[in-house]
């Protein structure tokens, strides 16, 4: 039962990490049509600047905030240098510039600092065990990065639904062309958006740092989760990349956690152990073949124009 | 009367809380040509696409040759020799006026599972297409490239492609959209031409055709029939006239 | 037709011509190291060739590709470590699970279009890429050693680097001839037609999904075959061939080269491999030039290298 609630708040932690991830990932594809594979770099990038920021600092706050403005900077410059010329063009182009992104930014971090992987160790105040509910532990980050997800998701929706700006966004998803006649500035909007994208996945990146190490190619695996997601979710509906998230790090925790015992009921030990990680890892693919065949455009596919 | 060859029968299909085609009944008669006409807005794409089945009504039924193809999808609609031409011409751009009518007949022949043999130089197909190609008047230009061929003959193609699989009904969905008065006098003959060959359903702005050419003419305003007779009479209809040709003068050709 | 054309063709001649000598020239300059290159880029241009018949002809952009690699692969491998050594059976078995496999994945991926189709089949060779991680008995994540090449019952021996070589290139030539038949074929004109314009093509009576489920299928046994044929280049079947970037590397390939021409996967792949191995060479950070190149392709270079050398015309 404690295991249960245990895994449960786990799915919870990494389905609203994955929200984040997949949040700015769908926003950049809902709004300026950019298939950004690059994306997962930018993660990595969040997580490297932490460990390294925190490190120089002594700060894990200090190191945090900075991390985050320097991956917020990073994804501006990469729009305006790079990904902005490719506004327009052909989803295939995306693919295959974003993934020569890929291959370069895993370099230049080998280059910058090393083919090892880093450390960025908690302070102490973070690895104290809460008290949650009478007899049941959790630990303190994991509740932090919680809190900070569910902040991060509401401030979202207030901007998206309840602001000015969230409405050119909104309006620039269902229709590019017509915010361009009213005038506005569309290349800043777009400027900023790719940024809050960038600063989410980096978000994203540092907070999963301290629980997994940080190296090379960290982007891909997760990018690959991500994508999933906001297919399942319906590609720039944010609403649907949320459920879509949790029910994807749900089921992808709990699977992994329950799934070899309910295998082992069924087929005997030996096959149950070959079988149960393979499975488990495949779950998050079955639930989006499912979807996708049930309904190809996704859970709540966002109005386009 | 004989059995209709289309028979539409109380045909809605709602966008929201927008009802474009409002109860619509109309029967199409083996043989004839009919035309299709309205204000902006009317609905007359809107049940095109219905009737080839790109759109789904949200009631009603539709019978060809009697058969109710309401739920059928759009290529065994085709298959059924329901054949369209498109507002906007859509054929395929990377190939030749010919490849694009060999195709169609292709399509007509079956047998498409073949992994061997050049279909471009099946005698059969190509002979079928230039044959076609030249009933439009583009027998010349059968090696060009669609992305080459002028928009009147584009509009001519889109017939000579839908002629290939030999239809037992046409629908023309503003076949002169976009043509000078050269391109459309030399249409109107041809469709004067094919129809007796084919029962065609004509959709069309352009007044002078529509008289020249139609044995009967259905008027859509606001998504149903307002009136539903031969063109003498409709040219006399009152509701008519408020609604679409106007009071003082006939509408004529856009453009 | 024009001068252009000419152009493309005299390219595909060089390298044909090329790809017959180099086992000469390997000879000659006691070379080994580029015949082993070579080797390595004929198969993946076999897989290239695969790839462009259903993105370059057939406009399904597939991000999953490398799996088929994989299925092929490991159909060598598992057989070989079952004791079943001969070619006769293993190469056979290899095209008919990648044929199944791509039957089942192109079924259920078919129903979804454009960026959703490229996602669906990314996913697959993901679940496919576990799969094999999962299996333990034949080495999981480190993957599967391969301790004897397929035979064929003395009609050729697999081990000799210079037969090998020819056979891969006999495979390659051989994809070629056959996507050249299909794609001008009575089915090819329709595969062709449906990535030009679905539309029309159902308005005339051609149902889509049908004819593109078979192109992917007759695709994904090429690649199984190139899966076959790495297996035996290598001694080495793991799950890696499988992950996702694989697969990304033979769509650069195919990109690169050029789309929708006979030849342009073989141009791409002899580039992207032989530019990877070059700049390796000169950088232990090839990926920090390779990646700005291929961004830099895809602003400017419109159509691949085939491409410049004149307008896309039908293969």
């Amino acid at each position: 039962m404690l295991l249960v609630v245990e895994q449960f708040l786990n799915g919870l932690q990494f389905g609203l990490l994955l929200f984040l991830l997949a949040a700015g990932l769908t926003l950049v594809f809902g709004i300026m049509d950019l298939v950004n594979l690059a994306h997962g770099s930018l993660y990595m990038m969040g997580a490297y600047f932490a460990a390294t920021f925190v490190a120089w600092s002594g700060n894990f706050i200090v190191g945090i905030v900075l991390a985050l403005g320097a991956t917020l900077l990073l994804g501006i410059v990469l729009e305006v240098v790079a990904l902005r010329h490719l506004y327009g063009r052909d989803h295939l182009d995306h693919v295959l510039a974003t993934f020569g992104l890929i291959l370069f930014f895993n370099d230049l971090v080998r280059l910058i600092w090393g083919p090892a992987g880093l450390a960025l160790p908690l302070p102490a105040w973070l690895t104290v065990p809460v008290q949650i509910v009478p007899g049941v532990f959790y630990p303190a980050y994991r509740l932090a990065i919680i809190a900070v997800a569910l902040a991060v998701a509401l401030m979202l929706y207030l901007v998206v639904m309840r602001t000015r700006i969230g409405m050119l966004i909104r309006a620039g998803a269902s229709n590019r062309e017509m915010i361009g006649a009213l005038g506005i500035n569309i290349k800043l909007l777009y400027t900023l958006v790719f940024g809050l994208g960038a600063a989410l996945a980096g978000l994203a990146g540092l907070m999963q740092a301290p629980i997994l190490t940080v190296q090379i190619g960290m982007g891909e695996n997760i990018l690959i989760l991500a994508f999933v997601i906001i297919v399942i979710g319906g590609i720039g509906s944010i609403r649907g990349a949320f459920v879509a998230a949790i029910l994807v790090g749900m089921i992808d925790t709990l699977g992994r956690a329950f799934l070899p015992d309910l295998l082992r009921r069924v087929l005997s030990s030996a096959a149950a152990s070959t079988a149960a990680p393979a499975l488990s890892s495949m779950l998050i693919y079955l639930l989006m073949a499912i979807v996708l065949v049930a309904r190809p455009e996704g859970l709540f596919p966002a109005n386009r124009r | 009367m004989a059995e209709p060859l289309l028979r539409i029968e109380n045909l809605v299909r709602r966008f929201g809380g927008i009802v474009a085609t409002d109860n619509l009944s109309l029967d199409i008669a083996r043989g004839e040509l009919h035309a299709i006409i309205g204000p902006n807005g009317a609905g007359k794409t809107t049940l095109i696409s219905q009737l080839i089945g790109q759109l789904r009504p949200s009631a009603g039924t539709i019978r060809f040759a009697g058969e109710d193809i309401t739920h059928l999808p759009a290529w065994k609609r085709s298959q059924r020799g329901l054949a369209r031409s498109f507002q906007i011409t859509s054929l395929l751009p990377d190939f030749t006026a010919a490849d694009n009518v060999a195709i169609a007949a292709q399509a007509r022949d079956g047998h498409s599972f073949r992994f061997f043999a050049n279909a471009r130089k099946e005698t059969a197909l190509r002979d079928a297409a230039h044959a076609a190609l030249k009933r439009v008047g583009l027998g010349e230009r059968a090696d060009t490239l669609v992305s080459k061929l002028s928009h009147g003959e584009q509009r001519e193609l889109e017939l000579a492609v839908a002629l290939a699989t030999k239809p037992q009904l046409l629908l023309l969905d503003e076949p002169m959209a976009g043509l000078g008065s050269t391109e459309s006098a030399r249409m109107v003959k041809l469709l004067a031409d094919l129809r007796q060959e084919v029962t065609i359903v004509l959709v069309e702005h352009d007044m002078n055709a529509v008289f020249a050419l139609a044995d009967r003419i259905t008027v859509l305003v606001y998504g149903r029939v307002i009136a539903s007779d031969v063109p003498a009479a409709i040219r006399l209809n009152e509701e008519v006239r408020r609604a679409y040709l106007g009071d003082q003068h006939v509408v004529t050709r856009h453009g | 037709m024009t001068s252009s054309l000419n152009a493309r063709n005299v390219v595909a001649a060089a390298v044909v011509a090329g790809l017959l000598l180099l086992p000469l020239f390997s000879y000659l300059t006691s070379n080994v190291f580029v015949l082993t290159l070579f080797t390595r880029i004929v198969i993946f241009a076999l897989a290239a060739v695969s790839l462009n018949l259903i993105m370059g002809y057939g406009g399904m952009m597939s991000f999953g590709h490398a799996a088929y690699l994989g299925i092929g692969g490991y159909a060598v491998g598992i057989l070989a470590a079952e004791g079943i050594g001969s070619g006769f059976v293993q190469w056979p078995v290899a095209l008919l699970v990648s044929a199944l496999f791509a039957l089942v994945i192109g079924a259920l991926s078919l129903r979804t279009r454009g960026v959703y189709f490229i996602m669906i089949t990314l996913a697959f060779a993901q679940m496919a890429y576990y799969v094999a991680s999962g299996l333990s008995r034949y080495g999981g994540d480190d993957g599967l050693t391969i301790y004897k090449r397929s035979t064929f019952g003395g009609l050729i021996n697999l081990s000799n680097r210079v037969q090998f070589y020819y056979l891969c290139l006999a495979c390659l030539l051989g994809g070629i001839y056959l996507v050249w038949r299909i794609v001008n074929s009575r089915f090819g004109l329709v595969v062709q037609g449906l990535r030009s314009n679905e539309l029309r093509m159902q308005a005339i009576g051609f149902p889509a999904t049908r004819y593109r489920l078979v192109c992917f299928v007759i695709a994904g046994t090429m690649c199984g075959l190139a899966g076959a044929l790495l297996a035996n280049n290598t001694d080495f079947i793991s799950p890696a061939v499988m992950y996702w970037t694989r697969s990304g590397d033979l769509m650069v390939m195919v990109i690169l080269g050029g789309m929708g021409s006979l030849f342009g996967p073989v141009v791409g792949a002899i580039v992207y491999l032989v530019l990877e191995e070059f700049l390796s060479q000169v950088t232990e950070y090839w990926a920090m030039i390779m990646g700005p190149l291929l961004l830099l392709i895809v602003l400017f270079g419109r159509g691949g290298i085939l491409g410049l050398l004149g307008r896309f015309s039908r293969g």
